[in-house]
């Protein structure tokens, strides 16, 4: 018999990842009330690209109704997803709206007037064989419930889930650190819905065909943790650890998740799946179950509204599309203090100019930052080189002298020092005492070796463009000139079998028409008549000339020839 | 109502250059109290005019180069460079020589390069070694410490001196000054005399120059605060005295006669000093932990190399001057390997 341990769980060892920070978590302000159901706005407006990909293309007009849960927008291509109706209504609109992007450009919107009825529209059945049933089955499912990322990058979660068959992934990695500070969706999630959460591991285990799932959640979430093992225990779930781990910034990146759980780095450039890795948000298994189990698309999802800046700081669960302003009235509106409203996180969240957006599948948290919260960092100054922000960097980047070369233009220079390596985290310009905005030097960095990429794809394509065009010319022209060449040899073939042949002839003609011009000659000779071209002279002329020839006779004797002309004319 | 766009992250910043200064400069107080103690009025009359005459060149570099003075000057770097500087000069030294050197160090050495975060040598070492080749004599021309002082000189017949080159009736420049310890160390050794008969002298405390060594522990002490503060890193000071003890034990241990002990390396002239407050200086040094490694052993190697060997009798200044020009190569070749990487740096 093999001896167990009075505790059956072996300690999981955790790894770390270098530099990272400590923050202060400010999570207790929203997590003292339970979720709550945000209300029913009058209006929502639906972004067409709320995921990394091709937009979604609608296949709903102005006019049409609607009914919760339809698809109004289809995926395009392999990296999109559809977008659904979150309630039933009226299509009002398909036009450019604000929408939450850092550029803050419009996008292209479906926007519903609801009616307030809520009227679900026919579900696909649920699957509640799952494990029984076909990966694919299942894939196509998530995909069409629109199920994307939720933990703020928003990659569709089928193109995740689908590595190809090359790549056999092991384990599934479920993000549950919610590492930045302020936000707290995820949290409560686990404490309030852990089964959902634990149903879509299960799903995404069926579907991924892995050995093992590591669940990690910050230490600082400890109703979490506890929701979560009770719900695994319940739920029978198999393979499954659940593992606390310091809460230490920026755990809950997905390569710094995975090095922490597993002490495994993801390669530079690659993905998880090179490893045999998944990794999933706690809110996309979710989403999952929702999908599968309960023929659900994502069409709600948790929102946290906290900050100095709201009145009552707590989480919604709110319709995808809700216009921002309506969740911010629901919690008793701004306080005096909102200096700052954020969308994200304080680390990697992004500044909204007005609170009139939507909130889209990947709006995690609004943070209405009072300006103790978010204050200005001033002015920067230059760098002492102090090297602070290399301790913090989470992929040991050195933070100084990308800066350095960014700001020289040097892009290759920067990518030397591995830039694209940057998961613009915020370590290094939260620590730099010189208070330089290092991440926003980095974006810049990236954006203009991506333009400068584009630029020399382009100029590339040119090139092959004017190469082929070159090519081109020089064929036609030098089949032209092999026409024209076959063309003068066949000519000059021809004329040299002629050639003897032509002459002949000519000389023929030549000699016959001599001897016409003799005949005819000699028959005027014998008529007494000497050829002169003498017909259309006046008399006195040709009396002249009759005397010349009467002079010339007796002196040369007979002649042929004729008098040339100036002799006429001279004499 | 709008609300305004910057860029993530949106944090409570903890760090300033101004704050990292201001502990630099606290964490100097106690060893500047204790030379004064042991050296007399001389060491802050010379803090206050190298400080006076930093913020002035600076201030007057600023107007010409039409930068606005309030972000330069309140960063405190340049009180810093006149603190350093003042604590490496002898206490009596002609008031013109400090204002000098700092000038010096301050325009050309910090300023002309583009200020601070831009130049490649350390101000303060510098104008220091500016100084000490241009004025050998006025520059090695210590006082004893207090213990061994005989004629200490009050306020008023300090500023005289520093101010006026005047001594009080009856005092003679060589009366009352006198080289440092290591000074002595050297000039001995080169008659051959013997370690053990050198520190028969009452000059002599447990390792270093009486008095000398305290100041010594006392800049020990600042520095073990600003590692405890985080302001800088074990890796150059730990590295610097560490080259430096090896180098002098491994000596020591060939010949004791010849070569003196390790510690008295660590607790003469300005190698704690150097090792804390010098070395470390963010701007000109290296900035990759392995490279701080190499930076910092190599100053402990020159400095040992030019104190044993060299022409001079302390070689802190130099060393730190020679490896700031060798920073950027070096932290060329020591960048950490980037995460994701595989462990031979670039994939």
């Amino acid at each position: 018999m093999m001896y167990h341990p009075p505790s059956n769980k072996p300690v999981h060892r955790l790894f770390k990842f270098p530099g990272g920070l400590h923050l202060p978590d400010n999570k207790a302000q929203s997590t003292g009330t339970p979720i709550r159901k945000a209300r029913l706005p009058a209006q929502l407006i639906l972004p067409l690209q709320q995921h990394i990909g091709s937009a979604a293309q609608p296949i709903v007009s102005p006019g049409e109704r609607v009914l919760k849960g339809q698809p109004i927008a289809l995926g395009q291509g392999r990296i999109s997803a559809p977008v659904h109706a979150p309630t039933s209504g009226t299509v009002t609109a398909i036009d450019a709206y604000p929408v939450p992007h850092p550029s803050g450009l419009p996008a292209a919107c479906i926007v519903i007037e609801a009616d307030g009825e809520d009227q679900w529209a026919e579900l696909p059945p649920p699957i509640n064989d799952f494990e029984k049933r076909e990966p694919e089955l299942l894939l196509q499912r998530v995909q069409g419930a629109g199920v994307v990322g939720m933990g703020g990058a928003a990659f569709p979660t089928r193109v995740k889930l689908d590595p190809g068959p090359r790549r056999r992934i092991r384990t599934l990695v479920i993000n549950g650190a919610e590492c930045e500070p302020f936000i707290t969706c995820d949290d409560m999630l686990m404490r309030e819905q852990p089964e959902r959460v634990v149903d879509g591991v299960a799903i995404l285990m069926r579907i991924l065909g892995a050995e093992e799932c590591l669940i990690g959640i910050e230490d600082n979430k400890p109703e979490a943790i506890a929701a979560m093992t009770r719900a695994a225990e319940t739920r029978k779930l198999a393979a499954t650890t659940i593992i606390a781990i310091p809460t230490h910034y920026p755990s809950g990146g997905e390569k710094q998740l995975i090095r922490v759980l597993t002490g495994h780095d993801v390669p530079s450039g690659d993905i998880p799946a090179s490893i045999g890795m998944v990794c999933q948000n706690v809110a996309t298994a979710a989403a999952v179950a929702d999908a599968v189990l309960r023929g659900i698309p994502l069409i709600s999802r948790i929102v946290t509204l906290t900050g100095e800046g709201v009145a009552l700081p707590c989480n919604l669960e709110v319709l995808i599309g809700t216009p921002l302003k309506d969740l911010v009235e629901q919690v008793g509106g701004y306080t005096g203090k909102a200096a700052r409203l954020i969308l994200g996180g304080p680390m990697m969240g992004f500044t909204l100019a007005s609170d009139q957006i939507p909130l889209t599948k990947a709006s995690n948290c609004f943070l209405a930052a009072s300006s103790k919260e978010a204050p200005d960092p001033g002015i920067a100054t230059p760098c002492i080189r102090c090297g602070k922000c290399a301790d913090a960097c989470p992929v040991s980047l050195l933070p100084q002298q990308m800066y350095w070369y960014a700001r020289a233009h040097d892009l290759e220079k920067t990518q030397e020092y591995h830039l694209f390596d940057c998961i613009e985290c915020g370590c290094c310009s939260h620590v730099c005492p010189a208070r330089i905005p290092l991440v926003q030097y980095f974006r810049f960095a990236k954006s203009e070796s991506w333009d400068q990429e584009r630029e020399r794809k382009k100029a590339e394509l040119a090139r092959l463009r004017h190469q082929a065009r070159a090519e081109r010319l020089a064929r036609l022209e030098a089949e032209k000139q092999e026409r024209l060449r076959i063309k003068k040899e066949a000519l000059s073939r021809k004329s040299k079998a002629d050639a003897g042949a032509a002459r002949d002839s000519k000389q023929a003609a030549i000699l016959a028409a001599a001897k016409r011009a003799a005949e005819k000659k000699a028959k005027l000779a014998q008529q007494g008549v000497v050829p002169g071209n003498t017909e259309h002279l006046t008399p006195d002329q040709r009396r002249q000339i009759n005397l010349a020839d009467a002079r010339r006779k007796p002196a040369s004797g007979p002649d042929d020839q004729p008098p040339r002309p100036h002799d006429v004319q001279d004499h | 109502m709008r609300f305004p766009l910057i860029s993530s992250p949106h944090s409570e910043r903890p760090n300033s250059v101004t704050q990292t200064m201001l502990w630099v400069i606290l964490t100097l107080v106690p060893g500047s109290l204790a030379m004064t103690w042991y050296f007399g009025w001389g060491i802050p009359i010379h803090i206050a005019l190298a400080t006076l005459t930093a913020i002035a060149s600076e201030g007057v570099v600023l107007k010409l180069r039409g930068r606005r003075m309030a972000p330069a000057l309140n960063d405190l770097s340049a009180v810093v460079t006149a603190l350093l500087f003042a604590l490496a000069i002898p206490p009596l030294l002609p008031w013109w020589l400090t204002v000098l050197g700092t000038a010096f160090a301050i325009i050309v050495v910090k300023q002309l390069y583009g200020g601070i975060g831009y130049n490649p040598f350390n101000p303060a070492m510098a104008g220091y070694v500016l100084l000490l080749v241009s004025y050998p004599v006025e520059m090695t021309a210590w006082l004893p410490p207090e213990m061994l002082n005989h004629n200490p000189l009050d306020l008023e017949q300090t500023l005289a001196a520093i101010f006026g080159s005047t001594l009080p009736a009856g005092l003679s420049w060589d009366a009352i000054t006198m080289a440092t310890p290591l000074d002595q160390m050297r000039t001995q050794l080169d008659l051959n005399i013997m370690i053990s008969e050198i520190r028969q002298s009452p000059l002599w405390g447990d390792f270093g120059g009486q008095g000398w060594e305290w100041v010594g522990n006392w800049f020990l002490l600042g520095g073990l605060v600003l590692l405890f503060k985080r302001i800088i890193s074990w890796h150059i000071p730990l590295s610097m005295l560490g080259a430096l003890l090896v180098f002098s034990m491994l000596f020591h241990f060939l010949d004791q006669e010849a070569y003196p002990f390790g510690l008295f390396h660590i607790f003469s002239g300005g190698t704690l000093l150097g090792a804390f407050f010098i070395a470390t200086d963010p701007v000109t040094a290296c900035t990759t932990k392995k490279g701080q490694l190499l930076f910092g052993a190599s100053i402990g190697i020159i400095t040992y190399v030019i104190r044993t060997w060299g022409g001079y009798p302390d070689a802190v200044a130099f060393a730190v001057l020679l490896m700031n020009m060798a920073a950027p190569t070096i932290d060329y070749y020591t960048q950490p390997r980037v995460f994701g990487h595989g462990e031979r740096g670039n994939d």
